[in-house]
């Protein structure tokens, strides 16, 4: 039974990694209804970010701490100001126009990066875990992940701004009335949740390599978490991802990644068949 | 002008161009046609996403997902026997059945608007992940290797019934298309006009009401789901017929935005507006491809951003409302 | 009147209750209504009447009780087949086809004529029964409030249900628009049950029905228009005073 420990160990890190490729996309939509397509690309910038930094001379923390997750946020509030302010409440719309801007962010990072892999080398070494070689970059990001929860929570439920944001997600037109711009509280959200993707592919970086397609292969899992997890940012997105990373672990254990993928979005499917407001949509109503 | 004078100039744009597309053969060369060939199949692809989003009101992203299950299901068909009718039925069979089974799940669980979007988008990078694994020569159906993300080359032409060694030349092939354009056009402004049509435009206006009256909109959308499926399936098949290959890029995402784009640019209330927008984008994706001057995903994406921000209802409906005055 | 009267009620509520939380909306209603009687339900703000009408829609799940219509149990029915079996239903906010015309409006719904008469046939006589011929070309999305709400009222008639529930029917019209409306009520009266859900006093004595008054989710008394808007207990309900509750039968 030697191997249950390193299956947990895979589980906790597919569940985190799960978790913090998708925070950014929950706080959007789950604060604005806003479906920011361009996620996988927000994450894949921040990875070529952090590679370039590093590259260039800056200290690896810094780089994944500071300068990912500033450059992409501040990103964000010029896509928000260009793109997001102009179709509030058309959720289709804004659906689609991050899709363009996904695929102008893919077709320039292409041009200007080109195709090939860049990378940077993990570090903090490895350790042994009944005789297999486990890495402690793996161990980190299941750490960082807990601790990056744990702060956002505190952050929007303790803070003032966390208060003012959840306001006026609920009742634009009151928050307005007193005296709070609502055009400013969605753009720090949609700053937030552009500096967290930001944060999220700076940490991937040094794991799995940055190319322009990266995003690519985290928005459908990112999708089907968010969405199944519902409307609350922080409790559905965890929830979700715990649920479906134990599934696709599960799976692969007997057959190959895809077979994860496709039991990941049968579970999806018949989840919202069965809850069409996500997980929790129906269980924790008006809390976050 | 007026309404009246306006749905003249459209009969006679609609003949002209009908005109104009059968008589292609006898006026450009042969390279040209075939270019022309495959935006008449994209169209017809574009005639689905009219069909299901413009008329049924069902914003989906799977449409390329049925392409895409036509054309594999016919190569992998018509190369494992003889002659091609058989496999161009199969192929629209399957993606018909499949919408089926995806529609049974997505509207009789009165999925929402948006979850629908993206459950259909999922299965659309799904489809693509799936179809690259499955390389290697445990992949294969009957002589035929499925071949990830390399594709199935070799794909056979469609051949007339009968006489299988007679595959359909450029120009046939090219004739084939137009004329399954034309009549899928043609049935679907007459399926628009029965009493079944004006149910699903009236489930697309107000699905309450619909329901408060007695119609079961689920069986309804069910019904055009898997009707736009087909269609969808059928461009598919042409597709694989006149490329002669398949691969998993006709499950990816661009592809499946690129019908989306179409029928944005071209007006998503109108039949002719998806096709309209179809030739228009294609040709220009050509002409940008020649000039090498820079990746097409971000004229793409510059082109999505820009119909959305200041075009949302397309090309067509905004030229008729400057050329028509509100009645 | 030539219509036979079917003694059994046509519409039966036992136990009917909607909770929401903790607060009971409808408190354990018993209804009864005959075939081709119009019946209105009156009551202040929260008295339980909207609630009550959403659940006869199936528009609100019950938690608890039954309706039963015709004999059949039809709370576990989807909305098209409460429709099916004969219940035509007119909402708060006009339910309509905007982006077609009137004629094709009523068009759509004379296909679902229950006698299934001729659909053309059954659009003309609506048409004129309403007066809506001079507007048949319109789109509807462009017409007044009042006239949607006569275009609706036409959809609910051309399906030729045997109950029609009307929510609100004059909310909004102006003085001319609700004395047509009342007119043509009387006029399907002869023909059809209705339940009506209103606040306009004026209108309902118009329509001289028996009316149901609401009070705290049950039924605080029943009887000929008259005689309750004259009773004592519901002007101090309208009032807010304090009342004791005798259940009515």
């Amino acid at each position: 039974m030697t191997f249950l420990p390193e299956l947990l160990l895979q589980i906790l890190h597919a569940v985190s990694a799960l978790v913090l490729t998708s925070m950014g996309l929950a706080v959007t939509f789950g604060m604005m209804r806003v479906i920011n397509f361009a996620h996988g690309e927000f994450l894949m910038l921040g990875g070529f970010v952090m590679i370039f930094a590093v590259r260039a001379g800056a200290n690896f923390w810094v780089a994944m701490f500071i300068i990912a997750p500033l450059s992409l946020a501040a990103f964000g509030l010029v896509v928000e100001r260009l793109l997001i302010r102009p179709l509030y409440g058309r959720i289709l719309d804004s659906m689609l126009a991050t899709w363009g801007l996904s695929l102008t962010l893919i077709g320039l990072t292409s041009t200007f990066f080109g195709y090939s892999q860049k990378g940077l080398p993990t570090p903090l070494g490895s350790f042994e875990l009944f005789g297999h070689g486990q890495s402690y970059y793996n161990v980190f990001i299941i750490v960082i992940t807990f601790a990056l929860v744990i702060a956002l929570y505190a952050f929007l439920r303790k803070t003032t701004f966390g208060l003012l944001a959840r306001g006026t997600m609920q009742n634009a037109q009151m928050a307005s009335a007193i005296g709070v711009n609502p055009h400013a509280i969605y753009a720090a959200t949609f700053a937030l949740g552009a500096g967290l993707a930001g944060f999220a592919g700076a940490v991937m970086a040094p794991m799995t390599g940055v190319v322009p397609i990266t995003g690519l292969s985290y928005i459908t899992q990112a999708f089907i978490t968010v969405i199944t997890g519902g409307a609350n940012a922080l409790t559905g997105t965890v929830a979700a991802a715990a649920l479906f990373g134990l599934i696709e672990q599960g799976v692969n254990v007997f057959g190959n990644a895809v077979f994860g993928q496709a039991a990941m979005l049968a579970t999806a499917i018949v989840l919202l068949r069965l809850m069409p407001a996500g997980i929790t949509g129906r269980f924790f109503r008006g809390s976050l | 002008m007026s309404t009246a004078h306006y749905a003249i100039l459209q009969k006679l744009l609609l003949t002209g161009a009908t005109l104009l597309l059968l008589a292609l053969p006898w006026l450009v060369n042969v390279a040209f046609l075939v270019s022309v060939n495959s935006c008449d199949i994209m169209g017809i692809l574009a005639l689905s996403m009219a069909l299901v989003w413009g008329t049924a009101g069902i914003f989906s992203f799977g449409q390329s997902v049925f392409f895409g299950i036509g054309a594999y299901v016919y190569a992998i068909a018509s190369l494992n026997m003889d002659g091609t009718a058989i496999p161009l039925l199969l192929g629209i069979l399957a993606a018909t059945l499949s919408a089926a089974i995806l529609g049974y799940f997505l509207f009789y669980g009165r999925i929402s608007e948006m979850y629908l979007a993206v459950i259909t988008l999922t299965l659309s990078l799904l489809f693509y992940q799936l179809i690259n694994s499955l390389s290697g020569p445990q992949a294969r159906i009957g002589v035929v290797s499925l071949g990830g993300y390399n594709g199935i080359p070799g794909v056979p032409t469609l051949s007339i019934p009968g006489l299988s060694d007679s595959q359909l030349g450029y120009v046939p092939m090219y004739c084939v298309s137009a004329v399954a354009l034309i009549a899928t056009y043609a049935g679907l402004r007459m399926l628009l006009v029965t009493a079944f049509g004006q149910t699903i435009i009236a489930i697309r206006e107000n699905e309450i009401r619909a329901e408060l009256l007695g119609y079961d909109s689920r069986a309804y959308k069910l019904a055009i789901f898997s009707i736009g499926a087909a269609i969808a399936g059928l461009a598919g098949v042409l597709y694989a017929s006149w490329s002669n290959f398949v691969s998993p890029d006709l499950f990816d995402l661009a592809f499946a935005g690129q019908i989306i784009i179409w029928a944005m640019a071209g007006g998503v209330g109108t039949l002719a507006g998806p096709v309209v927008g179809c030739f228009a984008i294609q040709a220009l994706t050509t002409w940008l491809g020649t000039k090498q001057l820079t990746d097409t995903n971000i004229v793409l994406g510059l082109i999505f951003m820009l119909a959305v921000l200041f075009l949302p209802s397309g090309i067509l409906p905004g030229l008729r409302a400057r050329l028509v005055k509100a009645a | 009147m030539t219509m036979e009267i079917d003694p059994q009620p046509l519409l039966s509520t036992r136990g009917l209750t909607k909770r929401f939380g903790g607060v009971a909306a409808v408190d354990g209603v018993d209804f009864d209504l005959t075939d081709g009687e119009l019946r209105c339900l009156i009551g202040p703000n929260g008295a339980g009447k909207s609630t009550f009408f959403k659940m006869l829609s199936g528009q609100t799940a019950p938690t608890r009780g039954t309706i039963s219509f015709a004999g059949r149990d039809v709370m576990r029915l989807e909305p098209h087949q409460i429709a099916q079996a004969g219940i035509g239903i007119k909402t708060q906010v006009p339910n309509v086809f905007n982006g077609l015309t009137v004629a094709q409006n009523l068009l759509v719904a004379s296909r679902r004529n229950r006698h299934r008469m001729p659909p053309a046939e059954v659009c003309d006589t609506v048409m004129t029964r309403l007066k809506l011929n001079d507007i048949a070309l319109r789109e509807v999305g462009r017409l007044s409030h009042g006239e949607r709400q006569i275009v609706e009222l036409g959809l609910v008639v051309a399906t030729a249900p045997r109950l029609i529930l009307l929510d609100e029917p004059v909310a909004g019209l102006s003085d001319a628009e609700t004395e047509r409306t009342a007119h043509l009520i009387r006029e399907l009266h002869s023909e059809v049950a209705m339940i009506v859900v209103d606040h306009d006093i004026p209108f309902i004595r118009m329509i001289a029905a028996d009316v149901t008054v609401f009070h705290r989710g049950r039924i605080l008394l029943q009887g000929p228009c008259e005689t309750v808007l004259d009773d004592q207990q519901v002007r101090d309900v309208y009032l807010g005073r304090q009342v004791v509750q005798h259940h009515a039968t």
